[in-house]
């Protein structure tokens, strides 16, 4: 069984140095964009931070991750290396994907993740088929899938509840509703805002939890795992956050106004854990410094490794199109 | 093992029952195949190909589902991914279209996108094709499509050898493949060769041999193909059949040297001619064999109408023999 979560210095530390990670991350991306270094559509992931790590913090290595475009928050709480994340974005062969599938398409078989998936709901049945394999092969292990409240518009994503529950299926349904649509409020899409409650019209286990809090969503993570690993069929989770930056790097975010992006932020998990840390006298100034280091040195080697990695040759272009083997 | 054997005496046999017994093998001989799709269970398969399996292998590897073809297709090419051998049943081509997605963007993309770390050994099976009087939404030719998309295999069985065996080898591909199983050739009877027991998925194969023309052709169009052959032959010209078997990838090698030795060719399509794969194959033929021709290459495909549901009506918008034959004469002996 897996354990609530206990914050202790050390595993406070350790939420707040990931999150960091992945913000730092994100900006480092942002900036390279802006120099061109990085190409195609880049959909950040600021403010979810909470959401990917919280449900990570769940997870064990036999368990697999099926994720979306936006996908830097989930491969980093996995557990992919920044640097070969950054490589896949400048497009080098080092790439965790070889460079076939750039910021939304992040795949690493060792680590069990399945792939950013660019097709609004078209990860969920996949989380269906690693399920149903997963249950004859390798019993006790979850698939994680991630999707945004706009996959509740797609048929795959009822197709896939239903089917889920019907078959007891241990897949842990992660809903990062985020309000947005690209630039479709909720309340414009859903005649039924409340994602959750569309889970329990399939009869799935649910809850709804602040997606702005990575100890909240630890906890309800925990809880879905402990219930699925028991042998009682998926768990739905509907964590409500909200992302800071703009969709993708072409968005004039017309949709929603900066009071609202403004109001959102003052419930932006890092300072805030970090506010609590230092209250609660578990991270000093010193400490606070040398996390920031770490990372922006993890930062620096990841950018300085993608710099110097390998064009892939153009003679492989049709590489793997069709395989001669199933990898093992 | 040996209750195939006994099934395996009986040799001749119906296409549908050839699909039936390679289902069956393919169960046997691995236990982490399953067939999944709608009433291939307790219905028994909509054209009753998995009729008994059920009864035979329990509800976890005979798997009914909900209609729900985006998911229950998407479905195994995650059980693909994560190391089973999923055989999925899509009950008509015409619904394959709410699968689309799921075989394009997923099954025929990873592999590549993920720089080969996952391949999805998944084979889907699919009924194809007019002749029955089902009107329009069930009467589409789709294969032509799904061979546009690279990264699938797309197999087209015209006869009981290829129903019986072109699954064991589609499941030991490591690819996604589609077989395209036609409606009308279900209850369709021929004799297995005894000594056959698998086909490569590959290779063309001609099926009967002529010196005059060459018909190209595949899946229902071929036993139509055939029939024109005969009537040529009592009117002294020898047309050689053959049959693709494998619409992608195609296999150059066997057309070209049929049609640079017959100089003259037909191909018969049951798909839509635009955008087709006669279209594909017309121009492979112009591009490579240009200078072997000695007539324009003619193609017989459906009228390019939604087929409709009378008779009459469906016979005149399918290929049929006597297009076939009109066809070659008009190549060979030209006014």
């Amino acid at each position: 069984m897996s354990q609530k979560p206990h914050i202790d210095r050390e595993s406070g530390r350790h939420l707040f140095k990931q999150m960091l990670r992945i913000r730092r991350f994100e900006a480092k991306c942002a900036e390279l964009y802006q120099a061109q270094k990085i190409r195609g559509f880049l959909h950040l992931y600021d403010g979810e931070e909470a959401v990917a790590l919280g449900v990570m913090q769940a997870l064990e290595d036999r368990d697999a991750v099926v994720a979306t475009y936006r996908d830097h928050g989930h491969a980093i709480a996995r557990g992919l290396p920044m640097a070969t994340l950054m490589a896949e974005m400048y497009g080098k062969m080092e790439g965790c994907s070889r460079g076939r599938g750039g910021s939304m398409h992040f795949f690493d078989r060792a680590r069990r993740f399945y792939g950013g998936n660019a097709i609004v709901g078209g990860g969920l049945p996949l989380a269906i088929g690693i399920a149903m394999a997963d249950k004859q092969l390798r019993p006790g292990a979850v698939t994680a899938c991630f999707f945004g409240e706009g996959a509740a518009g797609e048929g795959a994503f009822h197709e896939s509840i239903n089917l889920a529950e019907l078959w007891d299926l241990p897949v842990l349904f992660v809903c990062e509703n985020n309000l947005y649509a690209m630039g479709m409020p909720l309340e414009l899409a859903e005649a039924e805002t409340n994602i959750s409650r569309k889970a329990a019209a399939y009869r799935t286990p649910n809850e709804a939890v602040d997606g702005m809090n990575p100890i909240a969503v630890e906890a309800a993570a925990r809880r879905a795992v402990d219930s699925i690993r028991g042998g009682n069929g998926p768990y739905f989770l509907e964590c409500r956050t909200y992302r800071f930056r703009a969709h993708s790097m072409f968005d004039a975010q017309l949709y929603r106004t900066r009071e609202e992006i403004e109001l959102w932020k003052e419930r932006d998990p890092l300072p805030r854990m970090q506010k609590w840390l230092e209250e609660t006298h578990m991270l000093s100034p010193q400490e606070l410094r040398g996390i920031e280091a770490d990372v922006e040195a993890e930062i620096g080697k990841a950018v300085a490794f993608a710099e110097q990695g390998q064009w892939e040759k153009i003679e492989e272009l049709e590489r793997f199109v069709l395989v001669d083997e199933v990898p093992e | 093992m040996k209750e195939l054997a006994a099934n395996a005496s009986t040799n001749r046999m119906t296409y549908r029952e050839a699909c039936r017994q390679a289902i069956r093998e393919a169960l046997i001989d691995d236990p982490r195949t399953l067939l999944m799709g709608e009433d291939v269970g307790l219905y028994g398969g909509c054209y009753a190909v998995s009729k008994g399996l059920l009864a035979e292998f329990g509800p976890q590897r005979i798997r009914d589902t909900p209609l729900a073809e985006a998911t229950f297709v998407g479905a195994g090419i995650g059980a693909a991914m994560a190391g089973l051998r999923p055989i999925v049943e899509i009950m008509t081509c015409n619904f394959s279209l709410l699968a689309l997605d799921q075989i394009m963007n997923n099954a025929a993309t990873i592999p590549h996108m993920s720089g080969g770390q996952f391949a999805v050994p998944l084979v889907i099976r699919m009924a194809t094709g007019a002749g029955r009087q089902l009107a329009a939404q069930h009467s589409h030719s789709l294969e032509g499509w799904f061979a546009h998309i690279p990264g699938l295999k797309v197999l087209a069985p015209g006869t009981i050898e290829d129903a019986r065996f072109m699954l064991k080898a589609a499941l030991a591909d490591p690819n996604p493949v589609i077989i395209f199983e036609h409606i009308v050739l279900y209850n369709a009877e021929g004799d297995l060769d005894p000594d056959v027991t698998s086909v490569d998925i590959a290779k063309a194969r001609i099926r009967r041999h002529g010196r005059d023309i060459s018909i190209l052709t595949y899946g229902n169009s071929l036993p139509k193909s055939l029939a024109a052959a005969e009537v040529l032959a009592a009117e002294g010209i020898e047309a050689e059949v053959v049959d693709l078997r494998v619409l992608r990838p195609l296999d150059n090698a066997t057309l070209f040297e049929s049609v640079a030795r017959t100089r003259r060719c037909i191909v018969v399509d049951e798909g839509w001619k635009s955008g087709s794969i006669s279209a594909e194959i017309a121009a492979r033929l112009s591009e490579d064999q240009f200078f072997e021709l000695d007539a324009p290459i003619r193609r017989i495909c459906s009228r390019e109408i939604p087929v409709p549901y009378a008779a009459h009506m469906e016979e005149a918008a399918l290929p049929q023999t006597p297009q076939i034959v009109d066809a070659a004469r008009s190549l060979v002996k030209p006014r």
